[in-house]
């Protein structure tokens, strides 16, 4: 019935407006009836968009999210969701002010024709007040919810301000992994790189091994990311992990100058480095396609 | 009495820290340098420090406000700085060049600027 699982693989295509990313999502589908369940679509991510923020970095704070929502309306096809992965909002001391930055973005983001929309926090939303002021907008932290065929698992690395999912997480995790069968096709969403990809900077999350160890059993996981506000594309063993662009500053490639500084912002090719990603889950051919959007001036 | 237990306190929060490293057993080496690192929003001082190749130190950590961290990855080195303890790690400089440290628990709208660099020499 199941053929062997193709070694996953990546295709790096190139593609109008960005780049095309594809990788093996998992063996082809042998029967009618997974066939039927198991349709095609596709979501779109956006993350850290840092609502909020002031500053060189970005002369147009106040515009480029909804630059890049407009882009988002503006698809021919409209996806079936769409995934914020964290850092809704830039932090803020003042809890009173945190709070009316989630409301400004909420507010924003509803301007999206999909209404189907899952929110995540990031460290800047969260790491000050255990997730509170973001839960009283967006509900939970970490949840799980499936679509057409995929399972995707929404992993809260932030309201712990220091960067672990913890303990009663991990076993709500391992709780849930258990309902899932071995080839179920799942997706991990959440704002923290999992792995260590530059501790120096603060590209980690603690207790993140612990995740990709309850994970590792399973043949078809994906994890999207922000935080690093670049795209990055990484393997830990079977395991793809794929940072998104952001919406606010880009940062530095993982230790490529000496301070994780954004980089500024260059007059010349205004927005660049910030952006949106489709993510296309083509179950007939067993992949995830990604493809970058740059975010544009008008 | 009092210093004893004191004492005793202190010579426990190295091992913890020494033990986080495994390095147990050299806590009662009293040659060990220490030297002393103040957090507070959103700095430490010093936030720069000159070791040298192959001779350890102790660092030892105090907190002005609120629950810090200190994370020196290139030397599997980090501890939590919790208001009113004194937090001790040992670090062993097994390589030469700069490397930088970093506050890893979220404190404050400076937290992504409290860092600091160690530089270590032949
Ligand atoms: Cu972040
Ligand atoms: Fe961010």
């Amino acid at each position: 019935m199941s053929q062997s699982i193709d070694r996953r693989e990546f295709l790096k295509l190139a593609g109008l407006g960005g780049i095309v990313f594809a990788s093996t999502l998992r063996s082809r589908i042998a029967n009618a009836a997974d066939a039927q369940a198991a349709d095609d679509f596709y979501f779109v991510q956006l993350s850290d968009p840092h609502w909020g923020f002031q500053g060189p970095p970005n002369p147009d704070a106040k515009g480029t999210l909804k630059k890049a929502i407009a882009a988002v309306n503006g698809l021919s096809d409209q996806p079936d969701f769409i995934v914020f992965t964290g850092d809704l909002t830039h932090t803020t001391d003042d809890p009173k002010e945190r709070r009316q930055r989630l409301a400004q973005f909420r507010e924003i983001a509803s301007e999206l024709k999909v209404k189907d929309v899952r929110f995540m926090p990031g460290e800047h939303d969260a790491s000050l007040d255990h997730g509170e002021a973001f839960q009283e907008f967006f509900g939970p932290t970490h949840y799980t919810f499936d679509h057409k065929g995929v399972h995707f698992i929404a992993l809260d690395n932030v309201s712990d301000p220091r960067a672990m999912i913890g303990d009663e997480q991990l076993q709500w995790l391992s709780a849930d992994l258990a309902k899932q069968r071995p080839d179920a096709n799942i997706v991990i969403l959440t704002h923290r790189p999992l792995f260590d990809l530059y501790p120096q900077w603060d590209w980690a999350t603690r207790d993140g091994a612990k995740a990709i160890d309850l994970l590792m059993p399973h043949r078809n996981v994906t994890v999207f990311y922000g935080h690093i506000h670049q795209e990055h594309h990484k393997m830990t063993g079977h395991i793809a992990h794929h940072a998104a662009m952001g919406l606010m500053f880009p940062l530095p490639a993982p230790g490529s100058q000496p301070k994780r500084d954004p980089l500024p912002w260059d007059p010349e090719h205004p927005y660049r480095g910030l952006g949106f990603r489709d993510v296309d889950a083509e179950v007939k051919t067993s992949e995830f396609k990604l493809t970058e959007f740059p975010v544009k001036g008008a | 009495m009092r210093t004893e237990r004191r004492k005793l306190l202190v010579g426990l929060s190295s091992l913890v820290g020494l033990a986080a490293i495994g390095a147990v057993g050299a806590a009662t080496q009293p040659k060990e340098k220490v030297i002393k690192i103040l957090a507070r929003k959103f700095t430490y001082s010093p936030n720069h420090l000159d070791l040298k190749l192959g001779v350890p130190v102790i660092l030892e950590f105090t907190t002005a406000d609120v629950l810090m961290g200190f994370n020196a990855p290139d030397f599997q080195v980090r501890a939590d700085i919790m208001p009113g303890k004194v937090e001790q790690v040992r670090l062993v400089p097994d390589k030469v060049g700069n490397f930088s440290f970093l506050c890893d628990i979220f404190c404050g709208s400076g937290h992504e600027s409290m860092n600091g660099t160690i530089t270590v020499s032949a």
